[in-house]
Order: structure tokens, then sequence, then C-alpha cells
């Protein structure tokens, strides 16, 4: 019962927040209405259960906490209030769908705006799009929860400070903003994925479905949140029994999510569609990962043709993390030695030196391969990884 | 409606020596274009006409003057425009004609409103 109304009072409250932010005209007071809202029902329901219209219900409760600060704001500095925004707040109607419609849009792009650094982008946009506390951000973020508040304090300043305007960016805008708020959704998404942490991907996918029922449109949301899908609909084959990290030639593709899979593609073909098939990386990266989803095996799998949509993402997005992968397709497509061959063109970090063990095991190099797995494990390692690596280290070290 | 101070990090030229002629016609330029929302501007004589001023203790301590300018940098504090605009929008698309934009960097500070 309870983590129902905590579910409730944190999807809804990103909905009022939105709304709220704009009457109000300031990032924290609008913030600090909606908690003492939460708090409020968070407080009353569990006593007297969830009401009627629980949206009416924190909507109304927010106004009201919002119309209190601003009473002691107004008593503190000595000043008067603006009338205009008392009698909004006093209201008792909901706002309609289309304007919480354009109040999302809003705070997405102010929270992703560019005068704001990626880190904070993320941080603002779990703090008010997805309603997590500053502890429950620096767990995703891998940060302390002091330099997370820090962190949305100084991002709340620089917003009422330096006028970051809470607006939807006009049509012809919308390319040029539209890649940081994608980036945002992506980055949370991978950070999640890395360390396995299942809440990271939850809210990643969270926005990119609440950027595309926005944006329907636009060739980027559904090219984002195709790609999440897809990589998502893998989640439960990643992982064993013992919770151990199964790579993708064994994993049981039978738990592979076949409706999101589904879904994925025709995502990705509708971005295509829009984009008139100049394809950006989210759609690459969406395609390369439908072309696994679609492969019935790993052998199966059409290794030349996700070479060459690694080309392209290379050309158009060039970066470490796309080159390693690339690498080990090329291996599948054509033999260890081309593999090897591209990996000597990228910066080597644990990942690398674990590829290139693994590429080096399969010519036939076994003690240049214990040499690259033990290389490995000197840096920054997951310990899902890190026990992954030091069986294969083992095994290796009998061939070698 | 809010202001922004636009500062111009750039060469540590001499605006004055000829051969900086056809950039400081440039930046004239760009001060005609948006006249209607430059409140102030100032361009700055070279670093190398600095003088840093620093007072020991408290208020009334012992004035020490040294040379030069504040922070040794690679690309110099060369001038400012005071802009007025809407938000922060209006006041990056002022600052990115600034000719210091390219080839330097602008750095665009609000200004605290008076109370």
């Amino acid at each position: 019962m309870h983590d129902a109304v905590a579910e409730t009072v944190r999807v809804e409250g990103a909905r009022i927040l939105a709304t709220l932010i704009r009457t109000v005209g300031d990032v924290q007071i609008a913030e600090d209405a909606v908690q003492e809202a939460a708090l409020a029902a968070l407080g009353a329901w569990p006593v007297t259960g969830v009401p009627p219209q629980p949206r009416a219900w924190l909507t109304v409760t927010a106004r009201r906490k919002a119309i209190d600060i601003l009473r002691r704001e107004q008593a503190r500095r000595g000043k008067e209030e603006e009338g205009t925004r008392m009698i909004e707040l006093a209201r008792a109607d909901l706002p309609p769908d289309e304007v919480v419609h354009d109040d999302l849009l809003r705070l997405i792009f102010t929270c992703c705006h560019p005068a704001l650094s990626p880190p904070t982008q993320v941080a603002l946009a779990l703090r008010t799009l997805c309603g997590l506390s500053p502890a429950q951000i620096a767990g995703l973020l891998l940060s302390t929860e002091a330099a997370t508040e820090k962190r949305l304090t100084r991002a709340r300043q620089k917003i009422a400070a330096a006028h970051i305007p809470y607006r939807v960016p006009a049509p012809a805008e919308l390319p040029a903003r539209l890649p940081a708020v994608c980036g945002v959704i992506h980055s949370l998404y991978t950070s999640g994925h890395a360390t396995f942490d299942v809440d990271a991907c939850r809210e990643a996918v969270r926005l990119a479905e609440l950027l595309h029922a926005l944006l329907p449109g636009q060739p980027a949301p559904g090219a984002v949140l195709a790609l999440l899908l897809l990589t998502e609909a893998r989640r439960p084959a990643r992982l064993d029994a013992s919770g151990a990290a199964v790579t993708l030639d064994c994993q049981d593709r039978t738990r592979w999510d076949a409706a999101a899979i589904a879904r994925g593609i025709a995502l990705l073909n509708a971005s295509l569609e829009a984009s008139r098939r100049r394809a950006d990386p989210y759609q690459l990266q969406a395609a390369i990962a439908a072309e696994h989803a679609r492969a019935a095996s790993y052998d199966g799998t059409d290794w030349p043709e996700i070479v060459r949509l690694y080309d392209l993402l290379m050309s158009v997005a060039p970066n470490p993390a796309a080159g390693l992968a690339r690498a080990v397709a090329a291996a599948e497509a054509s033999g260890p030695a081309a593999g090897l061959a591209l990996l000597a063109d990228l910066p080597p970090d644990p990942r690398w030196h674990a590829v290139r063990a693994d590429l080096l095991a399969r010519a036939g190099r076994h003690a240049e391969a214990v040499e690259a797995l033990t290389s490995s494990l000197a840096g920054t390692v997951t310990d899902v990884e890190r026990r992954h690596r030091e069986q294969r280290l083992a095994e290796l070290r009998g061939l070698a | 409606m809010p202001q922004y101070l636009a500062l111009t990090y750039t060469a540590d030229v001499d605006w004055w020596a000829p051969e900086q002629a056809a950039e400081l016609a440039e930046y004239r330029q760009f001060a005609v274009d948006n006249a209607g929302s430059l409140r102030a501007s100032a361009v700055l004589h070279p670093t190398a006409t600095a003088t840093v001023v620093r007072v020991e203790g408290a208020r009334g301590g012992k004035v020490v003057t040294t040379d030069g300018p504040y922070a040794e940098t690679k690309e110099a504090l060369t001038g400012y425009y005071l802009i007025e605009a809407a938000d922060l929008d209006e006041a990056v698309a002022i600052a990115a004609q600034i000719p210091a934009a390219w080839g330097g960097a602008v750095e665009v500070r609000p200004v605290i409103a008076a109370r």
C-alpha cells in the first residue's frame, strides 16, 4: 500500500511541478511546495486512504503550500506580492492536459538547457521530472547526497539568476536543442546499465517515454526510446540465477522481451521515416540493437551488417565504446585478426584490455591473453565484471 | 529587464595598433547592430597596463600594488558589454555576435538587479 502511494505521489508530483514552476516563476519555491504536498499526502493517505482524485488533491495542496511559501517570502522581504500569481494559485480547477503537456516540455528543455553542465542536467531531470530525492540521485550517479544537493541548489540559482527561460523551443530550434535532452536520457540509461542498476534504467525509459509522447513527430526521441527498449529487452538474460554476467553469445534468447523488441523496431522504423533516413547516432545504435534482437542465435547474427552500422556510427559520432564494439563485431565477421587491428587505434582502458584478451585467446595467443586480462583488472571494474573476468583468467591460465 | 555583462576574452592586443583596425571595426559594427540592447561597453588597454591593488589586513591597511593583470591567462579580459535581454537565450544570441566569440570567448554573467 505505502509503495503504491509513494509511486502515485512521485509520478503526479512531476506533472504538478511542471505547471507550478510556470505559475510561481521559481523552481525552488515550486519544488518546495510540491515536496510539502507530497509529505502531506504520504502522511494522510495511508490513514484516510487515497482520495478518489489524487491528482486534484495534490494539485490544490501544492498550490496552497506555494501560497504559504510566497506569503512567508513576502513578509521576509517586506515586498508586496504580485496579485496575478496569487489569483492563479488560489484556483481550484486542474490545468487542462494540453497545458500540462506544454509545461512538461518547458520543464524538460529547462532542465536540459545547454547553459547547464551535462551532469547537472541529469541530476535536475531526475529531481524534477522523475521526482527522486537527492539521496536517490546520488546513488544513481555515484555521488554523495551533499554533493548532489549542492549541484541542484546551484542549478536552481543559475536558472533564476541568469533567467534561463521556461519555454518550449520554437520548431526551428528543436533540432539544435533535442540532442542535449536525448543525451541526458541516454547517459542516465548507460550509467544504470554499466552497474546493473535497475532504477537508473527504469527512470531513463520513463523519461524517454515521456519525451516521445510529448514530441511524437520528432525522430530523435523515438530513436532514443527504441534504443532503450531494445537494450532493455535483453536485460532478463543478462544475469544468471547466481547474479553473474552472461555475455551476449551465451544468453538464453527465449528470455528476451519479445514485445519490447517489436515495439523498439517499430519505433526505429518510424523514426527513420521521420528523419528521411539520414541516420543519427541514436538511430544507428538502435539499428545495431535491433539487428542483435532479430538474430535467432549468436552464430546466426548478421555480423557484416553490424560492422557496417558501427562504421556509420563511428563516422557520425566516433567514441571509444562504439570503437570497441566494432572491433568485436569485426572479429565475428572476419576473424580475431581483423578485430585486433581495429583495437590498435583505440585508447586502452579496462574494457579495452578485456576485449583484447578475448580476441587474443581466440587467435590462440593464450599467454598474451592472460597478460591483457590481468591488465583489465587493474582499473575501475564492477563486481559483476570482476567475477566474470577472474573466472575467465583461471580458464586462460590453464590453456597458456 | 535582466541585464548581463558580456566579458570578452581574446588575445592580449593593443586595440589602437593599426593592425587591429579591421577587427575593431567589426566590434563597432556589432555595437551599431545591437544598439537597442547595449547599455554600456568598454574596450580595455592591454594587460601590460594593468595594476592590481590590495590592502593588507583590513580597511585602511597598507596599499600594495603589483604590476600586471590579476590572473595571467592565455586569453585576456579585453573589454565588456552590458547587455539588456529578456532571458539567457536572448543574451546568448547577442553575445554570439561579438567578434570575440570566435577566436576567443565571451563570458556572459547575469547582473544582480537593484532591489
